[in-house]
C-alpha cells in the first residue's frame, strides 16, 4: 500500500502553484505538511483529490503503483482516498444517515444493494466510538453546523469509509479549542496500520493534538524541508521565513 | 412539413421504452373531423347527447387559437392532421388478467401493474391506448357500492350520476386541449363513492401508449360523496418514437361535504410526448382536495392541476415535483379558486431544471373582495443542475380585501461543482450525487407520497440522472 507524488506540477487557471513537488504517504504513520499561505497546500490536497478546477502540467501521482491522475474523483475515493474538506459543502435535504448510505452503497459491486441493518449497526458503533449523539445522523449534511460539527461530520464520514489514506486539509480552521480536542480525539482513535493520515495545516496547535510522525514544509510548491514532530515546534517559534532563506541557499 | 422534430437526447428510459408491435381492431385512421368523432361515438355506441357533446366540442376546438401568446412556440409543433385519435383492439376492458391480449398483457407485466394490484390496490385500470385493456376492482371495495369502470361504462351504465357532473368542473370552452379532449376522449376512469365510505387502499390507473403518432385522450371523473375519501393514483408511460404523441387528458374532481379525494400522478412520458392536461377538482363545504402531481419526462408538458373551493372551510392542496432534463419544458403549476369563506389552499412546487432543460411555474390564486378567513400559501423552489437550464416563475395572486391572508414564497437554488465533488470524493459518480441532491430537494414532498410511489419516484429521478450526464 503506497501513495507516491512525483515531480508534481499543477496549477489552477495561469498560475503555477505546484511546481515539482515529491512526496511519499506511508501506511500507519501520522505526517504534517505544514506551510505558510499561498505554498499549495489546499491545491496539493485538491490534486490529490482530482478537483476539476485544478491542471496537473506534469508528474504524477502513484496509488500502489497506479497512476490515479486519469480517474475520476469518486474512483479514486472508492480506490481509498479520503479528504477531510476545509469547506465542507452543505447538501440540502439530505440526511447524514442517507448521505452515508449513498457514499457506501456506491462502493458495492453493480447490482448488490446495501444491508440496511448491517449499515446502521456500522454507523451507530463508529458513532459510539466517536462519542456522537445519534440524532446527528437525522440532520441534513453541514445545513447550519457549526464549524466544529461540520468538522465532526467529516471525521465520522472517514471512520465510515475506512480509506487507505486520509487527507486532513486544514481541518483545524475555525475550530475553538474544545472541537479542536473532539476532532483529534476521534483521528487518534481512527489512525492505525492500515491507514496512512496526512494533516495539513497552517498552525501548529492542531499537531499538540494529533502528534505527527513525520514534519514536512511546503513552501512556493515544493517539500523543502522534512523532520520529525520537533519541527512543527521549531516553525511556530521561527516563523517560516528561516527556511525560506535556507532553502534559497539550497536551490 | 409533415415530421415534427425531436429534441436530440436519448434518456433510459429502460421501464417503458420497449413497445410490442400489435394490430388493432378499431382504428380511426389519421386526421381529425367530425367524421373522426362520429367514428368513435359508433365504435363506442355512445348516446346522442354524447355524439352532441363531441361535435360542439370539435367546433370549440377548431375555433380557438393555440394559446402561443403566452405559452411557449413548441405547441406549434403539434400537427393535429398526422394524428391518429382512436385506436383499439375491442372496447370492452378484461375484468381478469388472463383474458386480455397476450401483448397488452405483457406490456403491463412488464411495467408491473399486475404485481402492484395484488400487493396494495383496491383496484386497477390499465389502458392502452384508446381503450382500457383491463379493469377490476377488488370484491371488498366492490360491496361498499364504489364504483370504479372506464368513461364509457360509467356513461352506459351510471347515467344519472355520470351526466351530472360530466363537464361541470372543466367546461369544454375552458382551453383549446379540453376542447379536444371533449371531442374525441376514450378511456379514462369512472369513479363514485357513496357516502361515508373511507377506501382504504388506493385505486389506480395505468395509461399506456403504444402506438405511433397517436394521441391519447382519457376522461376521468371522480365524485366523492359526502364523507367519503378516495385515493387515485396514475402512472404513465410510452415507448420513445421519432414522431410527436399527444396525451392530452381531462380530470375532474368532485368532492361533496367533508369528503376527501387525493389524486397522485406520477408520470414518466418518453420525451417525444406533448402532454397536455387538464385538472381540476370542486371541493364543496369542509371537503378536501388534494393533488400529487409529478412529473418527469415528455417534450412539453403543461398542467395546472386546480381546486374550485366552492363550500365553507373546503381545502385545496397542490404538492408539485416537475423535472425538466435537456430537450424538455415542463410549464407546470396550480390554480386555487376561493368562491367561499374560511376556504384555504396550499401550493407547493418544486421544479428540477437539468441542462437546457426548462422549467415554469404558473399559479393563479383567486380570493375575491366580499370573503373573508381564506388563506393562501404559495412556495415555489427551483433547483439548477448545470449553468444552462432556465426556471421561471409566475405566480399570479389575486386578492381582494383584507380579511384574507396570503403567504408566498420563491426560492431558486443550484447544485453547485463544489457540491458535486464533495458527493464525488465520497465515492459517488457524479450521477449518483445529482441524484442525490435531487432527492434532498424533494425530499419533505416525497415524505407524504405512499411508500410505493416514493420509491418508484427515486428510481426515476435516479434514471434520468443516469440519462444526463456525458
Amino acid at each position: 500500500m503506497s501513495l507516491i507524488i512525483k515531480d508534481l506540477h499543477a496549477s489552477i487557471g495561469e498560475r503555477q502553484i505546484l511546481k515539482g513537488l515529491n512526496f511519499e504517504m506511508k501506511p500507519g504513520k501520522v505526517q504534517a505538511i505544514m506551510g505558510p499561505n499561498g505554498s499549495g497546500k489546499s491545491t496539493l490536497s485538491k490534486v490529490i483529490a482530482g478537483h476539476p478546477d485544478y491542471t496537473v502540467t506534469a508528474g504524477e501521482i502513484l496509488l500502489n503503483g497506479e497512476n490515479i491522475l486519469e480517474m475520476e474523483p469518486d474512483a479514486r475515493a472508492r480506490a481509498g482516498i479520503f479528504m477531510a474538506f476545509q469547506y465542507p459543502s452543505e447538501i440540502p435535504g439530505v440526511t447524514i444517515a442517507n448521505f452515508l448510505r449513498a457514499a457506501v452503497q456506491a462502493r458495492l459491486p453493480e447490482g448488490e444493494l446495501i444491508d440496511a441493518v448491517e449499515f446502521y449497526e456500522t454507523l451507530y458503533a463508529k458513532m459510539d466510538m466517536l462519542e456522537m449523539k445519534r440524532e446527528f445522523t437525522t440532520r441534513f449534511v453541514n445545513e447550519g453546523f457549526s464549524g466544529g460539527e461540520k468538522k465532526r461530520n467529516e471525521i465520522l464520514q472517514m471512520a465510515m469509509l475506512e480509506p487507505k489514506f486520509a487527507i486532513l486539509d486544514e481541518t483545524d480552521s475555525g475550530l475553538d479549542i474544545d472541537a479542536l480536542r473532539i476532532v483529534s480525539q476521534g483521528v487518534n482513535k481512527l489512525k492505525g496500520p492500515h491507514m496512512g493520515v496526512l494533516v495539513i495545516t497552517h498552525y501548529q496547535r492542531l499537531l499538540n493534538y494529533i502528534v505527527p510522525d513525520e514534519v514536512h514544509v511546503l513552501m512556493n510548491g515544493r517539500i523543502v524541508q522534512s523532520g520529525g514532530k520537533e519541527l512543527a515546534l521549531e516553525l511556530e517559534a521561527k516563523g517560516y521565513d528561516w527556511i525560506k532563506e535556507d532553502s534559497l541557499v539550497a536551490a | 412539413m409533415s415530421q415534427t422534430a425531436t429534441p436530440d437526447i436519448d434518456i433510459d428510459r429502460s421501464v417503458g421504452d420497449f413497445h410490442y408491435d400489435t394490430s388493432y381492431e378499431f382504428d380511426a385512421g389519421v386526421g381529425l373531423s367530425s367524421k373522426t368523432v362520429d367514428y368513435i361515438c359508433d365504435v363506442k355506441g355512445d348516446p346522442q347527447w354524447i355524439r352532441d357533446f363531441r361535435q360542439k366540442a370539435l367546433k370549440i376546438f377548431e375555433s380557438k387559437p393555440m394559446p402561443t401568446h403566452w405559452a411557449t412556440e413548441d405547441l406549434e409543433n403539434i400537427i393535429f392532421k398526422n394524428i391518429r385519435y382512436y385506436l383499439s383492439k375491442g372496447q370492452v376492458p378484461k375484468r381478469t388478467w388472463e383474458e386480455v391480449p397476450e401483448d397488452v398483457k405483457r406490456t403491463f407485466e412488464r411495467l408491473g401493474i399486475p404485481e402492484a394490484e395484488r400487493k396494495f390496490l383496491s383496484g386497477v385500470e390499465a389502458q392502452f391506448d384508446s381503450e382500457a385493456a383491463y379493469s377490476n376492482i377488488k370484491a371488498i371495495v366492490a360491496e361498499q357500492g364504489v364504483i370504479f369502470v372506464g368513461s364509457t361504462e360509467g356513461l352506459h351504465k351510471h347515467p344519472e350520476i355520470f351526466k351530472k357532473w360530466f363537464g361541470k368542473v372543466i367546461p369544454t370552452t375552458d382551453n383549446k386541449f379540453s376542447a379536444l379532449n371533449s371531442a374525441v376522449f376514450s378511456g379514462g376512469s369512472f369513479i363514485y363513492i357513496p357516502p361515508g365510505v373511507k377506501v382504504k387502499h388506493p385505486l389506480q390507473a395505468y395509461f399506456r401508449i403504444n402506438a405511433q403518432n397517436f394521441g391519447q385522450f382519457e376522461r376521468t371523473l371522480i365524485i366523492a360523496d359526502e364523507g367519503a375519501e378516495v385515493t387515485y393514483m396514475e402512472g404513465c408511460t410510452a415507448p420513445k418514437f421519432e414522431t410527436a404523441t399527444l396525451h392530452s387528458a381531462v380530470v375532474e374532481l368532485v368532492a361533496l361535504k367533508g369528503a376527501k379525494i387525493q389524486y397522485i400522478t406520477v408520470q414518466n412520458w418518453s420525451s417525444n410526448v406533448f402532454n397536455l392536461v387538464t385538472k381540476r377538482g370542486l371541493a364543496m363545504e369542509d371537503a378536501e382536495i388534494k393533488w400529487i402531481d409529478c412529473n418527469i419526462g415528455s417534450r412539453l408538458t403543461m398542467k395546472y392541476p386546480g381546486v374550485i373551493l366552492k363550500g365553507r372551510k373546503a381545502r385545496g392542496e397542490v404538492i408539485s415535483i416537475a423535472m425538466a432534463n435537456s430537450g424538455q419544458h415542463q410549464d407546470t403549476g396550480a390554480k386555487m379558486y376561493h368562491l367561499a369563506d374560511d376556504t384555504t389552499s396550499n401550493i407547493v412546487a418544486k421544479s428540477i431544471g437539468i441542462g437546457s432543460g426548462r422549467s415554469t411555474y404558473r399559479g393563479m390564486v383567486h380570493i375575491p373582495k366580499h370573503l373573508k378567513g381564506c388563506k393562501n400559501n404559495t412556495e415555489c423552489d427551483a433547483l439548477l443542475i448545470n449553468t444552462n437550464s432556465r426556471t421561471d416563475t409566475y405566480p399570479a395572486i389575486q386578492v381582494r380585501g383584507n380579511k384574507n391572508s396570503v403567504q408566498h414564497e420563491a426560492s431558486v437554488s443550484k447544485v453547485s461543482a463544489d457540491q458535486i465533488f464533495y458527493m464525488q470524493q465520497r465515492g459517488m459518480t457524479e450521477a449518483q450525487a445529482m441524484s442525490l441532491s435531487v432527492n434532498g430537494f424533494v425530499n419533505d414532498l416525497v415524505r407524504q407520497f405512499p411508500l410505493e410511489y416514493s420509491v418508484e419516484l427515486k428510481r426515476l429521478i435516479d434514471m434520468e440522472m443516469e440519462g444526463s450526464v456525458g
